[in-house]
């Protein structure tokens, strides 16, 4: 009976995913609030739908009543989360806070099935983060001094991870966060922020060719430490980000394309002279020449995404924890292996859909410094997800970088939520003005 | 604020956008591809366990012949209790292999499609309700139960191997390798078959993974490289044979020292003659030879869809009289796998166009609605048109004129050649035989290895004889 049940939820939750996935792009083809406030809804409807099939699941797979508690905490949090935001800023982009639900709710389904110890820890981080967060809006309007402090960023970024790189802790031979008292801290999610922050300080000043050259070298050091840390992933998340906000601040062609030529011929050095650069590319090259060591981690995720096929093995029917930190960089293919590959598929338009209202956001507004942040953090935000999800599909070389606000880890998940949180604030900041200019006008 | 220094910031934002979207729609299909194309030949692989827990919920299907005969399918009794049952014992063993000490041949193969159900959704709905378990799909095969038990027969206790193929589809017909075990009692005998001191080695599919010194059946190598080098003038090559050929220090004797006289190179390869052949390897450009043997798949891995061995070639620029002496006859270091034979012989049967040998000719679900079909599909041209029919012609002479006289009748036309392989002294030879019928239009090929049995002509040919009979007869 329960097999059954799976079965038929399997499909009902793809079709839910798939229906939010659709409005999530209807959603721009109409202009007035009224229709844009139900697609919204009907988005509301289809999550709270598939988190209460997948509990269901969960449940019935467990047993353990532990899981409907934590099944209704969570539902009390979304509700408060989606309600409380509207609350206290009257225009707030909802469909981005959907997104974010969304995606944290496919998280947590996940995290739940794969370790509920770990899916307890994500739930209080988010928690906690969303506490947090709420005020970063607030923050964005009226401290104008965020602007003008452009070495406080520059200096704390590289700092930062000058102590992790000299000071951290290894994982899978990079050094990627710092221990303090049984809590690991990654610093790298956060400086990715500061990164923009600085960027787009100094390029709102000036884009004379003073300032281009003093930023690049001040990125080029932020990537080689990253280098040096053996945290390549993070290094060309920071190293595309930085050509990208070149290239829009300035305008200038050249610079996209000198910042082309001078990646490949890095990635190029980079496979010369590091051992594990050379490893991550053969296994990407031809995992199965070594499916017992080196190819473990890609074919095992190759297995789970294949047998999982279109529509899935079902919550629990699976075997994603044979996939090394599946809970981390692999949980995508965790998704596709037991939701289904189109679920999976509609999870990456929904990160997608993110990424182009993060655009749309940077080009109407008017001030370039907002525009650049704006623009800053929605590269970093699709990079990242690019690198996983290619990493894990065996289309890129695996780079161990997470999926945003599915993945399991406290430090991604409230860089995520600052990440959100700002593009959230200048989305308001954006309305209030419209709104100030309809009364005045 | 200052005013803005790119004007079409907003553009170029759009650009770089598009270029994004452009990524995520090429990663989108490529996620696609794989899911559509490729997933189906990554998941079946013995490091994937998660196709043994398909098991928890799909009774493994059957595995018919090619004429639908069940050689291998699973009793349910009434406590749920699964048994795999093989109705033809070890006749089969090899080709089928086994699923319950790991996972071997035809069941390793055809592990995911055994394993998925494709029964209706109504019948679905109601096993899940009644707590059964579905029916997993069925494969059949491209196995003739008839061919193979002629094989086996005529193997009798013979230590060896046979393959059987279609060279225009590279369907394979019949594999049988000795000795053999039986797959019903696998895993009462498993401690003796695995033990140190058996040293018969059953569990080894001698088809695919025996690795033979291939004797006279390397001369299809030689004189292909021959006719390379002299296109115009091979067939002015003689060779006087004495039985004995003394070059130097070293003897090469051909097959009980039997005189052949005043030979051309067809006669010599006819005749199966070492002394012409060992001769006319000194003439040989050496790593044209390597060349032309790298090129028919030696030191290559064959890529087939199940285990085998790599044959091995060494010989390069460089060797001395004798090593070439040897190599020219297919003795010395070179070693070769019976399907690899077969594949050779296949391609000079198919106008030098190999094709990819295969075992599962479709896979129905329990209703016998075909769920998948396999078609023929090309491995790579070993040789031209002209080289392969050239060949064909010197093989047909084996048969009608020199040691293949075992297989000339009437009722068809074979082209082969037979093969004595020495492989230590006082022993007797590993007999050989590959060929295939009718010689105009090669419907058939087969490879036959019978350890310790004598001459190719005299201990193979016969059992490549009983099975073109039957095919024939059929």
């Amino acid at each position: 009976m329960i097999n059954l049940i799976i079965d038929i939820s399997r499909y009902l939750m793809i079709l839910l995913i798939a229906l939010y996935t659709y409005l999530n792009f209807r959603f721009f083809s109409f202009s007035d609030e009224i229709r844009k406030r139900k697609i919204c809804r009907r988005q509301n409807f289809s999550m709270f739908l598939i988190h209460l099939l997948a509990y269901l699941i969960i449940w019935l797979e467990t047993e353990d009543e532990k899981m409907l508690v934590f099944y209704v905490a969570q539902v009390i949090f979304f509700f408060s989360y989606l309600f409380l935001y509207r609350l206290i800023y009257r225009n707030v982009s909802r469909l981005l806070v959907n997104n974010m639900c969304m995606l944290l709710t496919i998280g947590f389904i996940m995290l739940t099935r794969l370790s509920f110890d770990r899916a307890m820890k994500q739930f209080v981080i988010v928690a906690a983060a969303a506490l947090v967060t709420f005020a970063i809006p607030f923050v964005i309007d009226r401290v104008w001094q965020l602007s003008k402090i452009p070495w406080i960023y520059g200096i704390g970024g590289i700092l930062l991870l000058g102590i992790v790189c000299l000071a951290g802790t290894s994982s899978y031979g990079a050094q990627l966060s710092l221990e303090f008292g049984g809590y690991s801290f990654q610093p790298t999610e956060f400086v990715k922020i500061i990164y923009v922050f600085f960027i787009a300080t100094m390029f709102y000043r000036s884009t004379s060719m003073k300032t281009v050259l003093i930023v690049t070298s001040v990125a080029a050091l932020h990537v080689l430490i990253l280098v040096a840390s053996k945290d390549l992933g993070s290094a060309l998340i920071f190293f595309v980000t930085y050509i990208f906000m070149l290239f829009v601040a300035t305008g200038k062609w050249l610079y996209l394309l000198a910042g082309a030529g001078g990646g490949t011929l890095a990635s190029m050095l980079a496979y010369q002279l590091f051992g594990h650069v050379r490893t991550r590319v053969s296994a990407w090259l031809n995992p199965w020449a070594d499916i017992a060591g080196k190819g473990y981690q890609i074919t095992q995720s190759l297995f789970a995404i294949g047998t999982g096929g279109w529509f899935g093995m079902g919550l629990y029917r699976g075997m994603p924890r044979r996939i090394p930190v599946v809970e981390k960089d692999f949980i995508f293919s965790a998704i596709s292996e037991e939701l289904g590959g189109i679920f999976a598929l509609c999870v990456l338009l929904i990160c997608l859909g993110c990424f182009l209202q993060f655009m749309m956001i940077a080009s109407r507004m008017q001030a370039v410094f907002y525009k650049l942040i704006a623009f800053g953090l929605g590269t970093i935000y699709i990079i990242q997800v690019f690198l996983t999800v290619g990493g894990v599909t065996k289309f890129i070389p695996s780079t161990g970088v997470t999926l945003p606000l599915v993945s399991y880890g406290g430090s991604s998940i409230l860089s995520t939520f600052i990440i959100f949180g700002i593009i959230q604030g200048l989305y308001i900041l954006k309305r209030n003005e419209e709104e100030e200019e309809k009364y005045e006008g | 604020m200052k005013g803005n220094p790119n004007p079409k910031a907003n553009h170029h934002i759009l650009i770089l956008t598009y270029g994004v979207v452009l990524l995520f729609v090429g990663l989108a299909a490529y996620f696609s591809y794989f899911l559509l194309v490729k997933s189906d030949s990554v998941i079946n692989n013995s490091y994937n366990a998660r196709l043994d827990s398909f098991a928890d919920r799909v009774v493994r299907g059957e595995i018919y012949s090619n004429d639908g005969r069940v050689i291998a399918r699973t009793e349910v009794d009434g406590e749920g209790k699964e048994t795999r049952v093989y109705p033809y014992d070890s006749l089969f063993a090899h080709a089928v292999g086994y699923s319950t000490n790991g996972k071997t041949g035809l069941e390793a193969l055809a592990n995911f499609y055994l394993l998925t159900s494709h029964v209706n959704l109504v019948e679905q709905v109601v096993n899940e309700l009644s707590g059964q378990k579905n029916q997993g799909d069925s494969v059949v095969s491209t196995l003739d139960v008839d061919l193979q038990k002629t094989a086996y027969d005529a193997l009798g206790k013979r230590k060896g191997a046979v393959v059987v193929m279609e060279p225009d589809t590279g369907k394979i017909l019949a594999m049988v390798s000795k000795p053999d075990y039986n797959p019903n009692t696998l895993a009462e005998d498993w401690s003796h078959l695995v033990a140190e001191e058996n040293t018969s080695g059953q569990l080894l599919n001698r088809a695919t993974q025996g690795l033979y010194p291939p004797g006279s059946t390397f001369k299809i190598v030689t004189a292909l490289e021959y006719i390379r080098e002299n296109p115009s003038n091979y067939k002015d090559y003689t060779f006087d044979c004495k039985g004995i050929y003394h070059n130097g220090d070293y003897t090469i004797r051909c097959y009980h020292e039997t005189v052949h006289g005043h030979q051309n190179l067809e006669q010599a390869f006819a005749n199966s003659c070492n002394g012409a052949f060992s001769n006319l390897g000194l003439l040989l450009d050496l790593n044209g030879l390597k060349n032309t043997a790298d090129q028919l798949l030696f030191n290559t891995d064959l890529a087939l869809p199940f285990a085998s061995s790599k044959s091995s070639y060494t010989m390069g620029a460089g060797a001395d009289t004798w090593q070439i002496l040897q190599t020219s006859i297919g003795q010395g270091q070179t070693q070769i796998t019976p399907i690899h034979n077969a594949m050779l012989a296949a391609a000079i049967a198919n106008g030098g166009t190999l094709m990819k040998p295969y075992l599962i000719d479709r896979v129905e679900n329990a209703g016998g609605d075909v769920i998948k079909k396999f078609m023929p599909q090309s491995y790579m041209s070993l040789m031209t048109a002209v080289e392969a029919s050239e060949l064909t012609e010197f093989m047909g002479d084996v048969v009608t004129e020199g040691t293949g006289s075992a297989l000339r009748t009437d009722a068809y036309t074979v082209a082969g050649k037979t093969g004595s392989a020495e492989f230590e002294t006082g022993k007797e030879t590993h007999a050989w035989f590959v060929g295939f019928a009718p010689a105009e239009h090669p419907r058939v090929v087969i490879s036959v290895i019978a350890e310790e049995a004598g001459s190719g002509g005299q201990a193979a040919a016969p059992i490549a004889r009983a099975l073109f009979d039957l095919y024939f007869s059929k």
